[in-house]
Parts: C-alpha cells; structure tokens; sequence
C-alpha cells in the first residue's frame, strides 16, 4: 500500500468505526433502553407490554403484603394523582425500602396491569432519591447539614 | 490552624501552577532559555504543596475537628480510625481535593523523572499539566472549599455513609485516582509534542511508561471497585453498568487503546496522529467521567452533593480544555509526519484492529452513558441498562479478544496469513473443542457466556506462544508483561462467562434448623444473633455450609443498623473454594419467625478478579522491561 493512502485508509476506517458504533449503539438502544413511568403515566399512555420499563413512585401505606412463601411481596405504589401501580416482587427489598418511601422498579407490565418487578432499586443513602422522583415533585429530597 | 493552612498551601499551589504556566510559556520563547530551568523545580514545589494541603484535610478528619464543615457534615467521633482517615475522601471536596493533588504529584513525578523527553517538549507538557491544574485549583477554591469553617461548632459529626464504611474505601478510590488522574500526564505530553512538533518514536518512547503506570492503577482501581461493589452491595454481581462504572471504564479502553498505538509509534514510527488523539481522549474522558460523577446529574454512592453551579464549572472547564486540545491537534495535525506504512497482515495492522475496536466498544458505552442525559434534558426520562450494555459491548469485545489472541503472533511490517493459520491452528482447535464440550456437556446457556467460555482456553494458549520455544529465562520482561496481561483477559473472561451461565441462586424463607441446597452445598441455617460493632448493631445469622462429605464451613451474613447516620445496611457472607464462591445475603424476618436468605453458588467468579490482577501485573512487568533496557542502553 502508498504512504498516502495509507493515512487516508486509516482514517477511513476510523470513521466507519465510529459510525457504526453509533448506529449499533442507536438500534440497540431503541430496542433496549427502558422508559419511566410513574402511575399516573400508566393511566396516560395506557401499558408498555412490548418491553422492559421502570416505575417509581410512593409505596401506599399499609400496601405491602406479604406472600406464603415468605419471599414475595405485594405492593401498590402511588404519585401525585389517584393512580396507583401493584407491583410484585420475589426476592429481598433493599434496607431503605418501606411504606411511604419512594422506590424505583425494573421489570415488566403484565396484560392484567400488575407490574412484576425484576429489581427493586435501592437508595444507597437516606439522602439520595431518584432523580425521576424529584424532578416530579413525588419526593423531596433531604439534604443533611 | 490546621485548616487555614491547608486553605493558604492549596493557594499557594494554585499560584505556583500559574507560575509554573507562565515561566513554561515564556520558556518556549526564543529569549526564554534563562526560564528553562526554573520550571522543573515550580512543577515539583506544586506537587509538593498539593500534598501537604491534601494531608492537612487527613488530620483534620484524623482529629475530627467538627469546627470545619466538611467534617462536620461527613465525619462522626466513634468511627473506627481507617474511616476518618480514608473519610477524608469520601466526599465531594476531599474527592475533588485528592483529585488535584494527584494532578499536580503527577506533574511533579514528571518533572522529576522525565529524563529522556526533549527539553522544549518536557516544558510544554509541565506548562499544560499546570494549565489543567489552574482550572481545577479554581474549581477546588470557588467551588468546592474543602478548608471552609463551621460556626457553631455542633456537637457531633453527621457521619459516613456506611456504605462507604469499608476498607475498600481506603484503597479503591486512591488507586483508581492515580490511573484517571494520572492519564493526565498522557494528554499533558500530546499538547507538548504539538506545541513542539515533536511526535515522533522517541516522543513516544518517553510517553509509554507514563500510561503504563497510569494504566496499572486505572486497572487495580476498576478491578478492586468491581469487588468491593460485589461484596458490599449484597446483590451478587460484579459490574451494574452503573454511569459510574462507565465513567472508569471509557479512560480505561482509551488507555488500553493508547498502550497500544504507542508501542506501534515507538517501534515502528506508525499512527503518530492517531496516537496523539488517544492521548487526548483518554483524559477527556476522565474529565467527562469527573463532571459525570461530581455534577450530581446521577444518583449514586459516587454522587456526593447536588449543586447545580458545580456542574456547570466542570462543564466549563472540560469544554475549555478538550476544546482547545482538539483545536491545538487541529492546527498541527498537518505538521505530524505520515508515519512507516505497513502490510494488510501484519502485527501493526492488528494493533490497529484492536484500537478499532477498543473505540467502538468506547463508543457504544459513551452514547448509553450519555444518552439519557440528553433525553432527560428534552424532558424524557429513559434508562439504558446492562440489556442495552450487554448486548452491544459484549459481542465486539469477544471480537476484539480474538484478534488479541491473534497479534502477538504476527510479525511486524508485513507477514503471511498461511503462517498465521499455522501459527494459530491449536488455540483455534482447543476452542472449538471446548466450545464442542460446552454444547455436549453442559445445559443450555445464551450465547454469549457460550461462546466466551469456549474462546477462553483458546485465548489462554494463544496468550503464551510467544514464550513458546525461548528461553524463558532470557525472554526480556516486558514479553513477559504483554503474555501476563493477555493471560489476565482470558482468565477475566472465564470467569465473567461462568458466572454468567453457571452461577445457581436460591431464594428462600428459612426457619432456623432448616436446611437448604445452594449449588452442590447443603447449607443449614442455625439461627440469627444479635451482635455489636463499634458503630453499629447487627443482626447476624449462622449457616453452615458442607459440600458434599467435606468439612463444614460457618458463614455469618449480616444486617446491619448504623447509629450514625442511622442507616440499615446488609453484609453479606461469602466461602471462597478453588472452584467459586458460596455468597449468603440475609433479608428480613416474617410474622412466622422465618428469615429470608438469599443464597448464590457462583463458580469460578473469582476468576474475574484474578484476571484483573493478572492484567495489572502483566502492565507492572512490561513497566519493569521498558525501564531496564532503557537503564542499558540509554537513548
């Protein structure tokens, strides 16, 4: 290969790298990423059933319920407006998990309207909530001085 | 006292780094020559003073003076002394502060050890290291004071977040600080060898151990946060994808990228431009990871304070200097001679495959980092996880490792792909052996972990032949680096494809007395204990597992309850085999009296780890080889 083309090549290949990672990166994320709704954008936009999501919002005081097996749980979560989202989840509830506390959840609608929670996100601190939440108004945010 | 002084040492730095700009600039000047001299000994006096300000906030937390705010807010007087101690940068400010003092020590380590370095191009990367450093010292004494006092002084600090109350924080951050900061020194010397017009293979000769170094610890940092992250967070996993993560992870694939152009430039006088722009990314994308994780844009245990003015003077300050590093390369680019050309096959040509590759998977973890944030902004809240992450990174990361299995086999310049394939035939037979076994054998599995576990002992054999037929004794060490280091992505490989097919996970509520299967243990559950910390109280469970006829082995998970701040958290509980790791969390008790506990038998995960090290290790002797050849005959 000629010194000069040689540039030119490399250069060529690097931008086709870099496209295609973009459009990889694109489909793949069309697909893949999940969006969030809270329960008064179920009411809205009516259920996601084709893909992953996430919810968030206030678990409803004395909502949680506990199942036979002793590792699965029920809950109904809330916002602002009169919706609420049942959500179920088998496994353990993160340490800051409790009623009248917001909490985030990944997993999927069923047809029925119950949402089974694959995770349970955590708050990794009392001060910390999810930003969704906040920028909502479902939660303020408590800073410590 | 003690604060007030580390305030005036942190000035006095940030004049220095002025100084030291100023004097490097001028230096450069035709009638600068009486300058040069003064600007080796600025940069290490900055180093320096960075130390003893940063070692000021230590004591200061050392001594738990309440009367300083930062304290205050994230100190408390019953915390064991590792946590004051590693505290001090277990916030927002001590981060940022420690951050810069890795900065300008770097600076410093290149001012005092930089010897092979053309003079005019050595002041060019002091005075651009001091630049980056200026705009930091501003956002450090405008911003982000950690020095600032409290009145009145409260009676008792707020305390740690516990999950951060954990020997790893002594060690994962400062390590992982060397390697993102310490990638500084890399984009320091692209901006000098532009200003110089000095790129070239003894440019980048003197560059190579710079990245090696800074290369190592991004490494044991990232390796050791993935631990910690494993065993603290009580989830069983040991990569989440979290921006955080990626934050670490974009400087690294740059890095590794870099390590690799550079030796292509050093040997061959090839990818000079290229080169140069690697350098440049690799610290952008730390800067990009810094505003990342500082702006409190995220949520996460990284995300110390959420000040809206503080992320926008990182933004600022990013956009200045990748702007005018890209802007400098954009002017000079032409100036950078066209390097040696090469053969389609031939060992530069899979170098240049690898850094392909390595920018695409930088890429694709780039855009799912970042995209949300841009949704977020045009008021769409969209969340890009590991399905996304996953399904992108992980087939051309199974690419890029074949072609890393295959590089070290190729000659330089030019070479012949019937050589190849004769070169290459047993790894490829061991794979496809293993990969025959895998489908016979072992119950279904994704793709993915199939294939990663049926490329591993094929990667394993390919990452040793260059040793095969030398004297081993005699095989210079930093052979022995790149063959340690490959070994490590195989074994990495290993594990993280085991643990994702084979791993067996049982969730239960358990009465005490009861028995339960985890893998191939039969775990008893005996009971639960209340037992106390220094700072805390807990609730710990006794199991005791046994394999099969095999010794019993007591594992104690625990929930916790912190006094301050009053925060539950879970410890878990993990037996090491030489074949995986037994992982016990326990949960809550119900109104029966059972507890839950969730219980994990990972094979071979400790591979991932170990791998790690391995990589590390492999970049620590090919450090130890290029220094030594270099102390025999000098350049």
């Amino acid at each position: 290969m000629k010194r000069k083309n040689q540039r030119l090549v490399l250069l060529l290949l690097a931008i086709g790298a870099v496209l295609g990672a973009v459009l990889l990166g694109m489909s793949a994320m069309r697909s893949q990423a999940s969006f969030f709704y809270a329960p008064g954008d179920v009411a809205a936009k009516g259920l996601p059933l084709d893909r992953a999501v996430r919810i968030g919002g206030m678990v409803k005081q004395g909502s949680i319920r506990r199942h036979g097996d002793g590792v699965t749980i029920d809950f109904l979560v809330g916002d602002q407006t009169p919706n609420t989202i049942r959500v179920v989840f088998r496994g353990l509830t993160p340490e800051l998990f409790r009623e009248n506390s917001g909490m985030i959840a990944e997993g999927r609608f069923r047809a029925d309207g119950i949402f089974v929670a694959s995770e349970i996100l955590a708050k990794h601190d009392e001060n910390y909530m999810p930003p969704e939440l906040t920028r909502r108004g479902l939660h303020k945010t408590e800073t410590v001085h | 006292m003690i604060a007030e002084a580390g305030l005036a040492l942190l000035w006095l730095a940030a004049a220095l780094s002025l100084l030291q700009l100023v004097l490097g600039w001028a230096a450069l000047r035709p009638s600068g020559e009486a300058m040069l001299r003064a600007v080796r000994p600025v940069a290490v006096a900055q180093g320096i003073l960075a130390g003893l300000a940063f070692a000021c906030l230590i004591w200061l937390f050392l001594r738990t003076d309440l009367s300083v705010k930062l304290v205050a807010a994230n100190s408390h007087s019953a915390k064991p002394w590792l946590y004051k101690f590693a505290g001090a940068w277990g916030n927002h400010e001590g981060s940022m502060l420690l951050w810069v003092t890795v900065l300008a020590m770097a600076g410093a380590a290149v001012a005092l050890f930089e010897r092979r370095l053309r003079q005019d191009t050595l002041i060019a990367t002091l005075a651009a290291q001091a630049a980056i450093g200026l705009g930091f010292y501003a956002f450090l004494l405008f911003a982000s004071n950690p020095f600032t006092r409290l009145t009145p002084v409260p009676v008792e600090g707020n305390g740690l977040n516990p999950l951060l109350q954990d020997p790893g924080l002594a060690f994962h951050p400062p390590t992982l600080y060397f390697g993102y900061v310490g990638i500084s020194i890399a984009f320091s010397f692209a901006v000098g060898a532009l200003i110089t017009r000095d790129v070239g293979p003894a440019f980048a000769r003197a560059m190579r151990p710079w990245v090696l170094i800074a290369w190592i610890f991004l490494t044991l940092g990232i390796t050791a946060g993935s631990y910690w992250a494993y065993y603290e967070l009580g989830w069983g996993g040991w990569w989440f994808w979290d921006p955080v993560e990626n934050a670490s992870l974009m400087p690294w694939l740059a890095a590794t990228a870099l390590l690799h152009s550079v030796t292509v430039l050093a040997t061959r006088g090839g990818l000079r431009a290229w080169t140069i722009m690697l350098a440049v990314v690799a610290f952008s994308m730390s800067m990009i990871g810094t505003f990342l994780v500082r702006s409190g844009i995220l949520t996460s245990v990284h995300a110390f304070a959420v000040d809206p003015l503080r992320g926008a003077f990182i933004l600022v300050l990013l956009g200045f200097y990748i702007g005018g590093a890209l802007l400098l390369f954009g002017l000079r680019v032409r100036h950078v001679k066209e390097g040696t050309a090469f053969e389609i096959v031939s060992r530069e040509a899979a170098l240049v495959i690898n850094n392909l590759l390595l920018s695409v998977i930088l890429g694709l973890v780039f855009i799912g980092t970042l995209y949300p944030l841009v949704t977020q902004a045009l008021g769409q809240e969209i969340s890009v996880g590991p399905p996304y992450f996953n399904a992108v990174a992980g087939p051309v990361a199974l690419v890029l490792v074949a072609f890393m299995a295959m590089g070290p086999m190729l000659r330089w310049r030019r070479d012949e792909l019937k050589a190849l394939a004769g070169r290459i035939a047993v790894p490829v037979l061991l794979s496809a052996a293993a990969l025959l076994a895998l489908v016979i054998l072992a119950p279904p599995m994704n793709w993915l972990p199939l294939l990663g576990l049926a490329m591993a002992p094929g990667v394993a054999a390919a990452s040793v032949a260059p040793l095969w037929r030398r004297n081993l004794r005699r095989t210079p060490f930093f052979i022995w680096g790149m063959v340690i280091a490959h070994l490590g992505i195989a074994v990495t490989l290993a594990g993280m494809a085991s643990e994702s097919a084979f791993t067996k996970e049982t969730l239960v509520a358990a009465r005490p007395g009861q028995s339960v299967a985890a893998g191939p243990f039969r775990v008893l559950f005996q009971g639960v204990t209340p037992v106390v910390g220094q700072n805390w109280t807990a609730i710990e469970a006794t199991l005791v597992a046994r394999r099969g006829e095999g010794a019993p082995v007591a594992l104690r998970p625990q929930a916790r309850l912190f006094s301050s701040p009053p925060t539950p958290t879970s410890e878990a509980a993990i037996s090491t085999w030489w074949d995986g790791q037994l992982y016990i969390a326990i949960g809550e008790e119900d109104e029966q009296g059972r507890w839950q506990l969730r219980l994990w038998w990972k094979p071979f995960v400790t591979l991932i780890w170990l791998g790690g090290g391995l990589i590390a290790l492999g970049g620590l002797l090919a450090l130890i080889g290029r220094l030594r050849r270099e102390r025999r005959a000098p350049a």
